[in-house]
């Protein structure tokens, strides 16, 4: 047998790879979950339908990126958040942004 | 800068963006406070590819069990207790001297969670969504995966209809293994199936 169990080509012991580059990705992952668990029962299906449709959009955008475009979609478009409220709530917190 | 926080680099507008999304969000009461700590330490800590090891050794020790797990993957998948986001509709996939299973999602990131955690940053990228299937056996090559000729791949699109996990062979010469033992030795890669074990 010619596996690596111990190297650096060893296989996952317990998790594999770290999966989020920055802090920003971990938490606007979480937030889907939490949208689609509160306000959708769980069921992931108008999340991914928009994050297919926010890929096909723009294939070299990061994936994360495409994921935050996916969720703002998916709350401004049902609703959740009214279209204006991300950039309303950005231009406070950030009032020296153009 | 108005910003009160002490940052040695100004945040990035993506990560302004999320930031206020989280906060309408959250205070409008449709993410519970500490929920994203908590699904995250989820995914981080506690579930990743050994679930899936687990599921695979217990096939590859239990015929009844691989059985069931061929016939109803999610089903087979739960009785070992991995349940969750992602995790309805998956179809296990077998591995043999013949066939040689390979999971893409050509749409998104569509993956199985609670077998296999989150998805590899590779396996969300343009160019494996879309070469995989244009030329699996060049790209699995490329990924230290050379197949034989004779050896038939077979790729599967995950959706949402279906979410796939391959059962990998059994390495040779693990006849005296236990069942964790076993369970060690999977890798992820070998259950997306771009990689093989023996």
């Amino acid at each position: 047998m010619k596996l690596d169990v111990d190297g650096p080509a060893a296989p996952p012991r317990s998790n594999g790879e770290v999966v989020f580059d920055a802090p920003w990705q971990g938490r606007v992952f979480g937030l889907a979950a939490g949208v689609i668990e509160t306000r959708f029962g769980g069921d992931r299906e108008p999340f991914r339908q928009r994050l297919v449709a926010a890929i096909a959009a723009d294939p070299e955008r990061p994936y994360w990126e495409s994921w935050a475009v996916a969720l703002e979609d998916l709350v401004t478009s049902t609703g959740l958040l009214a279209s204006a409220d991300v950039d309303v709530r950005l231009t406070r917190r950030n009032p020296a942004d153009p | 800068m108005s910003d009160d926080h002490h940052r040695p680099i100004p945040p990035s507008p993506i990560e302004r963006r999320v930031a206020a999304l989280e906060e309408l969000l959250t205070e409008r009461g449709y993410v519970p406070d500490g929920f994203i700590d908590e699904f995250n330490r989820a995914y981080e800590n506690d579930i990743g590819p050994m679930n899936g090891a687990k599921v695979v050794a217990r096939a590859w020790v239990d015929p009844e069990y691989k059985a069931r797990l061929l016939a109803d993957g999610s089903a087979a998948i739960a009785e070992l207790g991995f349940e969750g986001p992602e995790g309805h509709f998956i179809k296990v996939v077998e591995n043999t001297a013949d066939v040689h299973n390979v999971v893409v999602c050509t749409l998104c990131s569509c993956y199985p969670w609670p077998v296999l955690g989150l998805p590899p940053n590779w396996y969300k990228d343009a160019p494996y969504r879309s070469r995989m299937v244009r030329e699996p056996r060049a790209l699995l090559a490329e990924m230290g995966c050379p197949l034989d000729d004779d050896v038939e791949v077979r790729v599967w699109d995950s959706s949402a209809e279906a979410r796939y996990l391959v059962l990998p062979e059994r390495p040779p010469d693990t006849d005296r293994l236990a069942e964790e033992d076993l369970a060690g030795l999977v890798t992820r890669d070998s259950m997306i199936g771009v990689a093989r074990l023996s």
